[in-house]
């Protein structure tokens, strides 16, 4: 349990930065074909933000934006995207993750390897940033100090 | 000229990782170890490796740090070796 | 035990320091990895990428043509361990309220 910091420093500072963080995340993901960045990046940045909030607002209301059950759909329906990608280039007659047999649903094989890429950097971003939220949810349940005796 | 900044990272790394380990505070360890992390994110980046670098400086400075600090919530603030 | 963690350490650094002193210098077009063609007569991959990625996939950003397109099953493998370390943090740790 991490309780609201009594700091309004801290208050307003994680307030403020965390939409910005989540700007510049949703912009690496999109942005990966033209600049350094991508998915995994995207994806760390956007957890790193909710995590931001979650360590400074406290547990009650961090959790509000993100649940912690909607953070393990995330990542599980990220990594079924990407493999939904790559099944749907077989239903094209390709092998699996070749986006160029992704053509069949009408476009040139160049334009589909590179949407095929863009809905990957997605995938990859949200099923990161939700596995890594997930995971310190799970680390931090329940576990207070008050629990243990204290130190 | 190049030379000269990559010694100086270098040096400003090891100053760093040396730092971290020799900390009482586990705060204090904490903040150096993501400088460290900065640190190496700019050296990755300085030898053209910008995506490798972005990585570092996402994973090592943002994620890894705040992990560190939420750990911090749950034990004591000193290490006792 | 001190001294001798010391010397492990001085001892790897020196083994290290050697194994670097025989690669390529930075940026030499004559490396191995640069050629077209290896040793064996085969397409040389980065080499190959770099002269394909932006006619394959109409891409600037190589690094990513590589990472989603021509390498996507090791992204893959790399979701897959992120979200199975989730998974097993979900399992292990998440608390239910009892049936």
């Amino acid at each position: 349990m991490i309780h609201p910091s009594k700091s309004p420093i801290v208050l307003v500072a994680a307030r403020t930065m965390a939409p910005a963080i989540q700007v510049m995340a949703f912009y690496v993901i999109i942005h990966g074909h033209y600049s350094p960045g991508g998915g995994f990046q995207g994806g760390v940045l956007l957890a790193a933000s909710l995590l931001l909030l979650r360590l400074a607002l406290g547990d009650r209301v961090g959790r509000q934006q993100v649940t912690t059950g909607k953070a393990t759909l995330w990542s599980a329906a990220g990594a079924l995207a990407f493999a939904g990608l790559g099944a749907l280039a077989l239903a094209g007659s390709g092998n699996f993750l070749d986006y160029a047999a992704i053509s069949w649903l009408g476009a040139e094989p160049a334009a589909a390897r590179y949407y095929g890429m863009l809905i990957v950097e997605v995938a990859v971003g949200v099923a990161v940033a939700g596995a890594l939220v997930s995971i310190y949810d799970d680390l931090l349940l329940g576990s207070t100090r008050e629990d243990r005796g204290g130190s | 000229m190049r030379l000269v900044a990559e010694i100086l990272l270098l040096a400003f790394l090891v100053i760093a990782a040396a730092s971290s380990l020799a900390f009482r505070s586990l705060l204090a360890a904490a903040a150096t170890f993501t400088i460290y992390s900065f640190v190496l994110a700019l050296l990755f980046a300085s030898m053209g490796a910008v995506d490798v670098g972005f990585t570092e400086a996402v994973v090592g400075a943002g994620v890894v740090g705040i992990l560190l600090i939420a750990t911090l919530h749950q034990t004591s603030r000193k290490s006792r070796s | 035990m001190r001294l001798l963690g010391i010397a492990a350490v001085a001892g790897f650094t020196a083994l290290l320091v050697f194994a670097v002193s025989g690669l390529p210098a930075y940026g030499d077009p004559h490396a191995p990895a640069h050629r077209e063609r290896s040793a064996a007569g085969t397409a040389v991959a980065g080499t190959y990428y770099l002269q394909n990625a932006y006619r394959d996939a109409r891409t600037p950003n190589m690094v990513t043509v590589v990472l989603a397109d021509y390498r996507s099953w090791d992204t893959l493998g790399e979701v897959v361990v992120v979200f199975a370390s989730g998974l097993a943090c979900y399992f292990v740790l998440r608390r239910r309220p009892l049936p």
